[in-house]
C-alpha cells in the first residue's frame, strides 16, 4: 500500500542514496559562507531526509514499533538539546554528538558479526576487517568522547590527570586489539563474538585512557580528532555493509575532522602525537613563578581605558576563554557599540585556539550580535595590528604572548601569535598577572604600551562602556 | 558492489572532502563540526537496517539504541547548526533599531 518497496542494494535505493550524498556535499558546500550557510545547512537536512526514507522503503523491513521508539527518543533528545544548548557549552554538546555516532556504529558492527556468525560459515574478509575497524574506532570514541564531555561539562577535573605508566598500557591495550582483531580475521568460520566483546572492551578502555589525561586547553585538538575518528567508523560501516550514503557522508565528516585537528594543532605549534601522549601541564612549568608580578608594569582603571579608547581611530578586540567564562561578550559588544557611535572602528581578532572547539568564540561573539565582518582572522588582523591605535586583550593570555616570536627557548616558541604588541597601545583586562595554560609568565604585561586592567572581564566592560558614554 | 569500487569512492570522496572543507573559514567550523555530526548521523542507516530485519532480543536492544544514537545526531545536529548559523546571518538592521528603541526609552 505504501509506494513500491525498494530493493535492500537494488538500482533505485542506490541512486536514491547518491542523490543524499550529493545533498551533503552541495550543503557543505554553502557552508563556506555565513548568508548561504543556513541554507546549505536544509539542504544536508533534505539529504539526510531522502536517505532516511530510502532505508524505510527498504523491501522486507520490520519491527516498526521498535524502529519508531528508536526514532522518537533519539529526536526528542536532539530537540531538546539543541534548543536548550548555550553557545557556551557548544563543544560539550559536539562531543557528546561525537560519543553517540560511534557508539552507534560500535553497535551496528556487533549486530553485523552477529549477522555473520548466524549466517553460519566463514564471514568474508573485505566484510569482517571494516566491521572490526568500525567497533575499534566507534568504541574509542564513544568512550573517549564521553569523557571529554565530562572534562568540559566540569564532571571530572579539567586538569590533565596522569596515570602511572599511562603510555605502557595505553601502547598494551592498542597492540592487545589489534591482535585480537587479527585473531577474529584468521578465525573467522565463523567469527567469535566473545573475542568481539573482548575489543570492544579493550577500546572502550582505550578511549578512556587516552582521553583522561588530556587538560582543558588541548580540548580543540580532542575533539576535532574524535570527530575524525566517528567518521571513519561510519566510513568503514559503510564498506561492511556496501552502502554508498555511508561511505561518502563518513568520508566527509572524517576530512573535515582531520582538517579541523591539523588546524588546532598547528595553532598550537604542537603536534598531534604529543597533545595525545603527554597531556598539557605535564611538563614542569612556572620556573619563572618566582617573578610573576614582581616586574614593573602599569596598571589603570576603567575610567582611564575608556579615554584610550574613545579617542582612538582603530581598535581590535582579542578575546580569549576567559571572557566566555566570565560571560562577558555582551558587555564587550556595548562597548565596541559605544565606540562605534563614536566613530571608532571596531574589529576583533580571533585567535583559531581561542575557545574550547574550532571556532568557537565566533560563535559566542556572533551570539552577542558582533557583525560577521568585524570577526577577523588571525593571518588576516596581525599585519594590520601595526596601524591599530588600540588593542584590547580580553580573557587571553598564551595566545598573545610575544615571548612565542622572540624567545625560542619559551615552551610556547613558535606558536602563531596575535601580534598585539605591535599596535599603539595595549590594554590587557585581567584579574591578576597570572600565567596561562601553558604556564608561562605573559611579556605582553610588562611592555612601556601596555596597561592593566585588573577586574572581572563582564564587570570591567561593562564600566568602560559606561564610562565611554559619560565621556 | 566488488570492494574496489568502494575504494574508489572512497579516495574519491576524501580529496572532495578535503577540497570542500577547506573552503570553510574559521569562522565557521563550530557550525561546520555541528552539521558534520548532523550528517554523521548517516550511521541511523545502518541502524535502521539492523532493527528492521532484527529478529532476536539482543538485536533488538542493539538496533533501538544504534538508532536512538543515530537520531540525536541528526535532529539535535541540523538543529543546532540551524540556531548557529541564524547567529551569523542575522541582518544587523534590527538589531540597531531594537538598541535605538531602548535608548529612546532612556533618554
Amino acid at each position: 500500500m505504501l509506494l513500491a518497496v525498494l530493493k535492500p542494494g537494488g538500482d533505485l535505493a542506490t541512486a536514491l542514496y547518491i542523490v543524499s550524498f550529493s545533498l551533503f556535499i552541495i550543503g557543505i558546500k554553502r557552508g563556506t559562507h555565513p548568508t548561504t550557510a543556513k541554507q546549505g545547512n536544509l539542504i544536508a537536512a533534505g539529504g539526510m531526509a531522502v536517505a532516511v526514507a530510502t532505508t524505510l522503503l527498504l523491501d522486507g523491513m520490520g519491527n516498526w514499533g521498535l524502529i519508531i521508539i528508536g526514532l522518537a527518543t533519539g529526536s526528542a533528545i536532539g530537540f531538546i538539546a539543541s534548543v536548550r544548548v548555550q553557545m557556551t557549552q557548544m563543544p560539550q554538546m559536539v562531543a557528546l554528538y561525537n560519543g553517540v555516532g560511534g557508539g552507534a556504529v560500535a553497535l551496528i558492527a556487533w549486530s553485523e558479526i552477529r549477522h555473520g556468525i548466524s549466517l553460519g560459515g566463514a564471514m568474508p574478509l573485505e566484510e569482517l576487517i571494516p566491521t572490526l575497524f568500525a567497533a575499534i574506532v566507534g568504541s574509542v570514541s564513544f568512550w573517549g568522547s564521553n569523557i571529554a564531555f565530562a572534562k568540559l561539562q566540569d564532571l571530572i577535573p579539567t586538569k590533565p590527570l596522569a596515570v602511572p605508566g599511562q603510555q605502557f598500557i595505553n601502547a598494551i591495550l592498542g597492540i592487545g586489539v589489534i591482535v585480537v582483531a587479527i585473531l577474529i580475521a584468521i578465525n573467522n568460520d565463523p567469527p567469535s563474538q566473545g573475542l568481539f566483546i573482548l575489543i570492544l572492551i579493550a577500546a572502550a578502555i582505550l578511549g578512556n585512557l587516552v582521553v583522561l589525561p588530556i587538560g582543558g586547553a588541548d580540548m580543540p585538538v580532542v575533539i576535532s580528532l574524535l570527530n575524525a575518528f566517528t567518521g571513519l567508523s561510519a566510513a568503514a560501516a559503510g564498506f561492511a555493509l556496501e552502502n554508498v550514503a555511508l561511505i561518502v557522508a563518513g568520508t566527509l565528516v572524517g576530512s573535515s575532522g582531520t582538517i579541523l585537528t591539523l588546524e588546532m594543532a598547528t595553532a598550537m605549534n604542537r603536534s598531534v602525537p604529543n597533545i595525545l601522549f603527554a597531556g598539557f601541564g605535564g611538563a614542569p612549568a612556572g620556573g619563572s613563578g618566582a617573578a610573576i608580578g614582581e616586574r614593573p608594569h602599569t596598571s589603570i582603571g576603567a575610567q582611564d581605558a575608556a579615554i584610550k579608547l574613545a579617542y582612538a581611530d582603530t581598535v581590535v578586540f582579542v578575546p580569549g576563554y576567559g571572557l566566555a567564562v566570565a560571560q562577558a561578550q555582551h558587555a564587550v559588544k556595548e562597548v565596541a557599540d559605544e565606540l562605534s557611535k563614536r566613530g571608532v572602528t571596531v574589529n576583533y581578532a580571533i585567535h583559531p585556539v581561542a575557545g574550547r572547539m574550532p571556532g568557537h568564540m565566533n560563535v559566542l561573539l556572533a551570539e552577542a550580535d558582533v557583525p560577521y565582518e568585524q570577526l577577523r582572522e588571525m593571518e588576516d588582523i596581525n599585519p594590520e595590528l601595526p596601524r591599530t591605535d588600540v588593542a584590547v586583550v580580553i580573557g587571553a593570555n598564551d595566545v598573545t604572548n610575544p615571548a612565542a616570536k622572540n624567545d625560542p627557548d619559551s615552551p610556547i616558541a613558535g606558536m602563531p601569535i596575535i601580534e598585539v604588541s605591535e599596535a599603539g597601545e595595549v590594554i590587557v583586562i585581567k584579574r591578576s598577572l597570572s600565567p596561562g595554560f601553558a604556564g608561562i609568565d605573559n611579556d605582553l604585561f610588562y611592555e612601556p604600551n601596555t596597561s592593566m586592567v585588573f577586574a572581572d572581564a563582564k564587570a570591567a566592560a561593562s564600566e568602560i562602556a559606561a564610562e565611554i558614554q559619560n565621556l | 558492489m566488488t570492494l574496489f569500487t568502494m575504494i574508489t569512492i572512497f579516495v574519491l570522496a576524501i580529496f572532495v572532502g578535503f577540497e570542500v572543507i577547506s573552503k570553510v573559514p574559521t569562522t565557521l567550523h563550530t557550525p561546520l563540526m555541528s552539521q558534520t555530526n548532523a550528517i554523521h548521523g548517516i550511521v541511523m542507516l545502518g541502524g535502521l537496517i539492523v532493527l528492521g530485519y532484527a529478529n532476536d532480543g539482543v538485536e533488538y536492544v542493539i538496533g533501538t539504541i544504534a538508532v536512538a544514537f543515530g537520531a540525536i545526531n541528526i535532529v539535535g545536529g541540523f538543529m543546532v547548526t540551524d540556531r548557529m548559523l541564524g547567529m551569523f546571518s542575522k541582518k544587523p538592521k534590527p538589531k540597531a533599531e531594537a538598541g535605538g528603541d531602548g535608548k529612546g526609552g532612556g533618554s
